[in-house]
């Protein structure tokens, strides 16, 4: 990498990431590279619902069961608000089995081939009880029971209600309604979850290696569970292979894995394979979103009732519980809309399904597919274009406080629908859609504009009630004696680029070349103590902390610099690796302060030796945003829908390095899309997963994700302190609701809707075959249904 | 995901394979060909054969002929093999466009054509292919070679005439007239997905009529097959949108169509009226 030029700031350049090489290499380190003297394989429930009665194992097998895990806790993360009800998931089952894929016995041999063999001859003898799978049917009466904590099956319950909420409702001009259902799916990492647990002789002490996101967070939630000192603990989170929010739940096997290493003294991994990710390695995203929002004349919304049925799964997540996905829906709904009065109901449902976790977007993909949905019905009834009624209704004054009572930042809501707008060329469309409707072709255009809450602190948390609050983020930047930087953060990325962008942010501070800086993550000896990284939060949190701990070294530099070259500290400047006296040739490397600052503090009075400082960073959050535009064509014979162009104007502030801001966009929208038409986990009537490889669960390939053209806003942003926004999520959040409100256009002549996701080519075909009779406005001869 | 135990065999020759085959074929021997539906079948221990005779080392079951008449397909032949076309006859392009639509390249560099018929996946293209040319299979056993009409060769899903003993050695693809005309057209959901529905159209176009015509429908019933109903209402007429539409229809009628928990009999019935008037357009 050539030098910084004079004055050219490294932060806003497509510098590339400097993680690639090792990982296109193939010189990558992940935790299933790891040998092992022993190595687990869990036996799983094959029923939903039922009570265990045998595990009979071959004679001789080495094989774990709860009866042999008596000292250790169950996961049974709290919520102090919402009327939540704690439910405990032990690490086996115990007794009772929840879900399809329930750890039951964890099976040890000296292979991994060894271990599937006696697994597979490991019997169970489970007696079935009644299983409850869809999330709206376990509010029934006679629904059985998951839990019997949980009576009702509602593990926790929010609500909201604006004062004036029902003389707003009364004010109506026209209330437009829509039912929303997104079926359930699985993030579907490259690399499922795993696990090595290591032994050390000298110390007494485990290491445990894992493909997680929160490598502090686990080392402390494991040692709790297990009633180890959590000094004894380490865990490593080594290249990760996408993450998407699946790796940052407490895995049950992990703390197994811990456990054995604990009690035997030795070595022991698991590498959970593609079924069983698919099965047991956390779910997300079912839930019925049920939306009426009240109009005034002019089409503006001005109320807006909710309710949500957030389907849980069997057991609460850790650390996020089973609150994350209703209580972020409630919360989260109103979006980047201007109305005062709001309703909502959410409810987490407990059924005999897989435990849902968070996955990238969280909620929202669904809130925007219901909002979207609406304001496309309202744009509808009111005879307005999908631009002007989104238009009326955007939030234009900032900061602005929601109808639940977030306060939404600086954002360009109506600038990027503008941009999307104009380089769509929406009447252009219209004659082109018109002209292929005439030859039997159906071309739809769908928008869907969002906010994207990013970069949250411990207050969030709080509000949600969370027994832990992961807000906050430390970074500790030091610079060696060779003149080397090192940037210690508790974030730990698993793909994002952080090594790259926080680099770029310290290179700016320091006057240095961002490969002088390594950004060390992801092992709780090295790094401080810190929350992982999710919810699009480690650029503004992680990153603001690196340029709080940076500007504390760069002041230190300048200081002794000062001394150094005789200077008022103002009057030097740091670049290229040196500090410079300005307008002189004077100068002083980096190293030679650092070595100062280390081996010749005794000169240097009110300075303190060394060259390390901490950065603390716990913002209130800020909201990102952008505006997607789908293009797609309906075979209306199939049902099959082709993206044929995808837009999206995109604003998350000031942006640290654009080809890494465009990749995440780019990642997100092929998720969404994904999410929009194809990714569904289906269980049948027993709580049997239908779809337990990818031959059955199809995510998108390249070949469905089109290009997508991309245009950047820059709203930077006051509540962050690099005014930087995240972005991590807008992708998955905006794109279904773009997709599927194309596919409602494409069919308006028809008269169906489809308010479900994934828009499978079966719903479709469904939909247009319960007509009575071909639209009016072209008949079988010109390609009618 | 990894298989239950097994032994390997690699014979050299034909005649071993089969003698192999003979002696494990009660213990749950099978034959391994190119391995893309066997062995992701045995990672997840829904096969768990305790023999596998790989007859990858078998260099004359690599071998394609043609007599003038036919053209014979040995059991090491695999799909990329018919990438472009291999005899210079229509069949060898009918061949080409249908090879294409199967799965993915690397799947199709190492997949057999012998091996997709005595999977008898409904939805494989090869099954297709056989059934609608009319196609003779030659099955060998210790007991000696016998040959199995496609019609009857194909029993169900993943069920053939084949004894758990006979190795499929060759297949027998009868050459086309020169003015014959096909059409292929396949539906999934992704692109290289095993088919929801195909169609397979060839017929001779004589004097302006569509004549000696087989009409195959793929991955809508247990098997695939040939459709009379809709062959009838194409042979003696001019190809054209409305006779196309008409077969269409009948075949959309005539099929018993699987159903699953996703897809209704309706829906598949849908999508063959679909696939067969695109593989009749396709001819025209
Ligand atoms: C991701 C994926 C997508 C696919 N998509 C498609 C698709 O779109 N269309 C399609 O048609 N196929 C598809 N396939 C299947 C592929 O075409 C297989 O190659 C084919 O079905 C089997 O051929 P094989 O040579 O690999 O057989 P193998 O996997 O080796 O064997 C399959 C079965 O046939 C038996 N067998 C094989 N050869 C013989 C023989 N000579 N005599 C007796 N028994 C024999 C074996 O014992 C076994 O039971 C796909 C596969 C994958 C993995």
């Amino acid at each position: 990498m050539s030098t910084q030029s004079k004055g050219m700031s490294w932060v806003g350049r497509s510098i590339r990431r400097l993680e690639d090489p090792a990982l296109v290499t193939g010189r990558g380190y992940f935790t299933g590279d790891l040998a092992a003297a022993h190595w687990v394989r869990f036996v799983r429930s094959p029923v939903a619902a039922g009570r265990i009665v045998k595990i009979g194992a071959p004679e001789s097998a080495m094989v774990i069961t709860a009866a042999n895990l008596a000292s250790v806790k169950p996961i049974a993360p709290l919520l102090h608000k919402f009327n939540y009800k704690p439910v405990a998931q032990p690490i086996l089952a115990d007794g009772v089995v929840r879900f399809v894929g329930e750890p039951v016995a964890a099976v040890v041999a000296a292979s991994e081939q060894e271990a599937e063999d006696i697994a597979d001859a490991v019997v169970l003898t489970i007696d079935e009880t009644a299983a409850i799978v869809d999330g709206r049917a376990a509010l029934a009466a006679d629904a059985p029971q998951v839990h019997a904590t949980v009576p009702g099956n509602v593990i926790v319950e929010g609500a909201h209600k604006t004062d004036g909420f029902d003389a707003a409702w009364a004010r109506a001009h026209r209330i437009v309604t829509v039912e929303a259902r997104s079926h359930r799916q699985n993030a579907t990492p490259m690399e499922p979850r795993g696990g090595h647990a290591a032994y050390d002789a000298a110390s007494g002490r485990i290491t445990l290696t894992c493909a997680t996101q929160m490598p502090h967070l686990m080392r402390t939630a494991i040692a709790d569970l297990i009633g180890m000192a959590e000094s004894d603990l380490r865990v490593i989170a080594p290249d990760v292979g996408g993450g998407f929010g699946q790796k940052m739940s407490l895995a049950a096997e992990y703390v197994l894995l811990v456990w054995l290493a604990r009690q035997y003294k030795s070595s022991f991994a698991w590498r959970e394979d593609r079924r069983e990710n698919l099965i047991a390695g956390f779910h997300a995203r079912d839930q019925y979103l049920t939306l009426a929002g009240a109009f005034d004349a002019d089409a503006k919304l001005i109320a807006l009732k909710a309710d949500i049925i957030a389907n849980v799964g069997a057991y609460s997540c850790f650390p996020t519980t089973a609150g994350i996905e209703p209580l972020m829906a409630m919360a989260e709904l109103p979006g980047p809309y201007d109305f005062r009065h709001y309703e909502c109901r959410a409810r987490g449902v407990v059924t005999n399904t897989c435990t849902i976790a968070p996955y990238r977007g969280v909620s929202r993909p669904v809130n925007a597919f219901g909002l979207e949905r609406l304001m496309d019905k309202a744009a509808a009834a009111f005879g307005l274009d999908v631009v002007e009624i989104r238009r009326r209704n955007l939030v234009d004054r900032f900061p602005y406080t929601t109808a639940y009572g977030l306060e939404l930042d600086e954002a360009s809501y109506r600038q990027t629908l503008d941009v999307v707008a104009k380089a769509i060329d929406l009447p252009a469309f219209r004659a082109r859609q018109s002209e292929a409707r005439a030859q039997g072709r159906h071309l739809g255009i769908g928008f869907a504009t969002f906010c994207e809450r990013t970069g949250y602190g411990t207050a969030t948390f709080v509000e949600r009630g969370m027994a832990i609050t992961p807000g906050w983020e430390t970074v500790v930047v030091s610079v060696d004696q060779s003149g080397l930087v090192e940037a210690r953060i508790g974030a730990s990325p698993h793909g994002q680029g952080l090594r790259t962008t926080l680099a770029q942010i310290v290179a700016d501070e320091l006057g240095i070349s961002p490969d002088m800086i390594k950004v060390v993550h992801g092992d709780t000896d090295r790094a401080p103590y810190g929350w992982g990284t999710f919810a699009s939060r480690s650029l503004v949190i992680s990153g603001g902390a690196t340029l709080i701990a940076a500007r504390k070294v760069r002041t230190k530099l300048l200081k002794l610099a000062s001394h150094i070259l005789e200077a008022a500290p103002h009057d030097i400047v740091l670049e290229d690796g040196t500090a410079k006296v300005i307008g002189t040739d004077r100068s002083v490397p980096i190293a030679t302060l650092a070595h100062e600052a280390h081996t010749q503090s005794h000169l240097y009075d009110g300075i303190e030796p060394g060259l390390t400082d901490e950065g603390f960073y716990d913002p209130p959050g800020t909201f990102s945003n952008a505006c997607h535009v789908a293009i797609v064509e309906v075979d209306i014979e199939t049902g099959q829908v082709k993206i044929e162009k995808f837009l999206v104007a995109e604003d998350a502030g000031r942006i640290i390095n654009p080809m890494i801001a465009d990749g995440q966009v780019h990642g997100g929208v092929a998720q969404g899309i994904g999410n929009a038409l194809l990714e569904e986990i289906i269980y049948d009537d027993t709580g049997t997963i239908l779809t337990a490889s990818l031959a059955d669960y199809l995510p998108p390939t390249a070949r469905d994700v089109p290009e997508i053209d991309m245009h950047h806003l820059t709203t930077p942003s006051p509540n962050s302190v690099t005014e930087a926004k995240g972005l991590g999520e807008g992708g998955t959040i905006g794109a279904p609701a773009a997709v599927i409100n194309a596919i409602n256009d494409a069919l308006v002549a028809f008269g169906v809707t489809i308010d479900e996701i994934p828009a499978t080519p079966q719903r479709i075909r469904a939909a247009l075959r319960n007509l009575s009779s071909p639209s009016p406005l072209w008949g079988a001869e010109k390609g009618g249904v | 995901m990894k298989p239950a135990p097994f032994i390997r065999h690699v014979p050299k020759t034909l005649d071993e394979a089969v003698r192999i085959l003979g002696a494990v074929a009660a213990e749950e021997g099978r034959v391994l060909a190119g391995g893309q539906s066997l062995v992701p079948i045995m990672a997840f221990r829904l096969a768990k054969p305790a023999h596998l005779v790989d007859i990858n080392e078998i260099a004359e079951l690599g071998r394609m002929s043609n007599d003038g008449k036919m053209l014979r397909i040995g059991a090491l032949v695999r799909h990329a093999a018919f990438h472009k076309p291999v005899v210079d006859n229509p069949l060898g392009h009918l061949l080409a466009a249908v090879a294409r639509a199967i799965a993915h390249y690397p799947i199709r560099l190492r997949g057999t054509f012998c091996g997709s018929l005595a999977h008898a996946d409904p939805s494989a293209e090869w099954c297709l292919v056989a059934a609608t040319l009319d196609a003779t299979l030659v099955a060998h056993s210790t007991r000696g070679a016998r040959t199995i009409a496609a019609r009857d060769f194909f029993q169900g899903i993943m069920t053939t005439a084949l004894a758990e003993d006979e190795l499929l050695a060759e297949v027998r693809l009868p050459l086309l007239a020169p003015d014959t005309r096909f059409g292929f057209n396949k539906f999934s959901r992704r692109a290289g997905d095993f088919a929801m529905s195909a169609a397979l159209a060839v017929y001779r176009l004589q004097d302006g009529k569509m004549t000696d015509v087989h009409l195959g429908v793929g991955g809508a019933e247990p098997s695939p097959r040939r459709i009379p109903e809709a062959e009838a209402v194409l042979a003696g007429q001019a190809p054209g949108d409305t006779v196309f539409r008409a077969a269409a229809e009948a075949a959309a009628q005539a099929v018993e169509a699987m159903e699953d928990h996703q897809t209704s009999a309706d829906y598949r019935r849908d999508l063959v009226r679909a696939v067969v008037r695109r593989a009749l357009e396709q001819s025209a």
